[in-house]
């Protein structure tokens, strides 16, 4: 209704506005640029130039080169060569090595922010926005800086902190770095440890969206605190759930920093491989990018399929529809 | 009898988030303790709980603002990195967005849902191939090719599209009445009234850019082009010969950061919040 109006006042616009004393051709050029009709298009090309040239494109590339060798200066078809090779030991130890880590981050980090979330939104507690600065700002630091960190506290060396507090439960040092248990516990670690604060946000989100009203007729009904949030505040917060697991799924898959830092593309034994990491080791650190991007091709599918499958079964995709 | 219950709630359940914070903290304020040891100490030890009081100097940091000329460098790149990322995206994000959220035209649905798409479609897939297209294009090893996948930022557009829908449409008409172009509505009258959102957009992507890793990883070839991750990552040897380098100098590519976050905290929370859905 609103569009219609607006029409309405843009031809009055430019049957009568436009300055009278410039000459006829300037006018219609500027007219043209200025029109109603043309003026949005211009406003969002730069997304469609660049959704053209760096995304559409590379889609696209990234398909074709997963069935061609690329050598320098000679590219050939071969077919689906790429992905007959990639079912080898190391993709699969990349494969469970992403899962894991995937798993183990969308536990914590869905599971500690919901709770510090609830603590945080209590009415009981004081300094709320001094405690939730605190728990975002290692979301601030690169992973880089994370990687330094956690390093020095996983120390081989006796005295390191993490060997520290194993021994006064009476464990030997271990050399975390170089363990493979270890070695996904330290990448688990950085990855929740930068991404805590965002997630509880999201959910101090999800919570103040709760209307008050609900919690006041259930103290009439004479509910008392669990019951309260066992029938209200999680049913409530279902959406933001969803949505915080979609994400922590989606960035589980993609994961490569974490493992980087730590080994610098190289873990003894494929202990960090991730699946992007080996995409990176074969298409880059091998030169390979025809396999790479094959490799590329199947992470893309599996972030597909991982996620489709999590909204069906939490009908995620009905709540979008409502 | 209850009202003293509630103060005993009220005092246990802030400790207990006192402490979740300290850890949460302790990493950062272990670093920045850490950056005052003596660094061959620092490599053979790590992090440790017992600090030598004594042992603490200034050397590191007066090592790097000394010696260390390619830190610097790396300071330098990050820096004009972030700052042109931050006014490009700004500018190309903010008219995408502000269109699609403003005008009605044709197509406008199909743009918008190619922006959710790309949101959803994970870097990592396009790596390849865009490495491939900056080398032939000859942008690899440079500035325009370090920011160009981030110059439209999707999120940013997203971000810009929500907050120019909350916005009274009547001063567009207004503003057309009084003989301003479509172009002089944007930038006099519409781009001021989107501020907050353009101060929640240039955090994010300064955050962004300055923490940016994988990318520049590629693209970057020499080390006067490194960035600070690219060029810390560097240093993050088993051997350790750079700690002195390598922890004063995490330090100050925190520091700043978390000084702006202090000043900008309400544009920082929303900024992150949209852009969690792409790291």
């Amino acid at each position: 209704m609103t569009n219609k109006k607006f029409k309405q006042n843009t031809k009055d616009y430019e049957f009568g506005g436009g300055n009278i004393a410039e000459p006829p051709m300037r006018k219609r050029t500027r007219g043209f640029l200025n029109s109603k009709n043309v003026v949005p298009y211009v406003f969002v090309s730069p997304f469609i130039i660049s959704f053209l040239i760096l995304t559409l494109y590379p889609t696209i590339q990234a398909f074709i080169m997963s069935f061609q060798r690329i050598l320098p200066g000679q590219v050939t078809f071969i077919g689906f060569q790429n992905y007959e090779r990639i079912f080898n030991p190391a993709f699969f130890k990349a494969l469970s090595n992403t899962t894991i880590y995937t798993i183990a981050t969308v536990f914590v980090l869905v599971l500690v922010p919901l709770i510090l979330a609830i603590l945080l939104d209590s009415k009981f507690v004081r300094f709320k926005t001094i405690f939730r600065s605190a728990l975002f700002i290692p979301s601030l630091t690169s992973v880089v800086v994370a990687g330094i960190i956690f390093r020095l506290f996983f120390a081989e060396s006796e005295s390191s902190i993490a060997n520290q507090m194993i021994g006064l439960f009476g464990f030997d040092p271990v050399s975390w770095q170089y363990t493979g248990w270890s070695g996904m516990l330290l990448m688990v670690l950085i990855a929740s440890w930068r991404w805590m604060g965002v997630n509880v946000l999201y959910f101090l989100a999800g919570l103040q969206n709760i209307s008050k009203e609900l919690y006041e007729s259930a103290d009439i009904d004479g509910a008392n605190i669990f019951q309260k949030f066992l029938y209200i505040t999680l049913p409530s917060l279902k959406p933001i759930m969803v949505f915080v697991t979609t994400i922590s799924i989606i960035g589980g898959f993609r994961v490569f920093e974490e493992s980087y830092v730590l080994w610098e593309g190289n873990s003894p034994g494929n202990i960090g491989l991730t699946l992007v990491g080996y995409l990176y080791q074969q298409g880059i650190q091998q030169n390979d990018m025809g396999f790479g991007a094959a490799i590329g091709v199947i992470i893309l599918l599996i972030i597909f399929i991982v996620s489709i499958l999590y909204l069906l079964i939490t009908g995620g995709f009905k709540r979008g529809d409502e | 009898m209850k009202k003293k219950n509630d103060t005993v709630t009220k005092w246990l359940l802030t400790i207990i988030i006192a402490i979740i914070a300290f850890i949460a903290l302790f990493p950062l304020i272990s670093l920045i303790i850490s950056s005052f040891r003596p660094s061959t100490e620092l490599m053979r030890d790590g992090i440790t709980f017992s600090i030598n009081w004594n042992e603490l100097s200034l050397d590191n940091y007066v090592y790097i603002f000394t010696q260390a000329g390619e830190y610097w460098q790396w300071y330098g790149n990050s820096l004009i990195v972030s700052a042109l990322t931050i006014i490009l995206s700004l500018f190309f994000s903010s008219m995408v967005g502000y269109s699609l959220a403003l005008y009605n035209f044709k197509g406008r649905n199909l743009i918008f849902l190619f922006v959710l798409v790309i949101i959803m479609i994970p870097f990592e897939v396009l790596m390849l191939p865009l490495y491939q297209l900056m080398i032939d294009i000859k942008l690899i090893n440079t500035y325009t090719g370090i920011m160009l996948p981030l110059i439209v930022s999707p999120t940013a557009v997203f971000f810009f599209r929500q907050y120019a829908m909350g916005l009274p449409q009547e001063l567009m008409d207004a503003a057309r009445i009084d003989g301003c172009t479509e172009y002089g509505i944007f930038f006099k009258v519409m781009a001021p009234l989107m501020l907050p959102s353009f101060a929640a957009m240039a955090i994010l992507q300064g955050l962004h850019s300055w923490n940016n890793f994988l990318w520049p990883l590629l693209v970057i070839r020499s080390n006067d082009l490194f960035t600070l991750p690219i060029g810390l990552a560097t240093l993050l040897t088993p051997y350790g010969n750079n700690y002195d380098i390598l922890i004063a100098g995490a330090v100050m590519t925190v520091i700043p950061i978390v000084i702006l976050f202090g000043l900008f905290q309400r544009y920082f929370v929303a900024g992150l919040t949209t852009g969690g859905i792409k790291g």
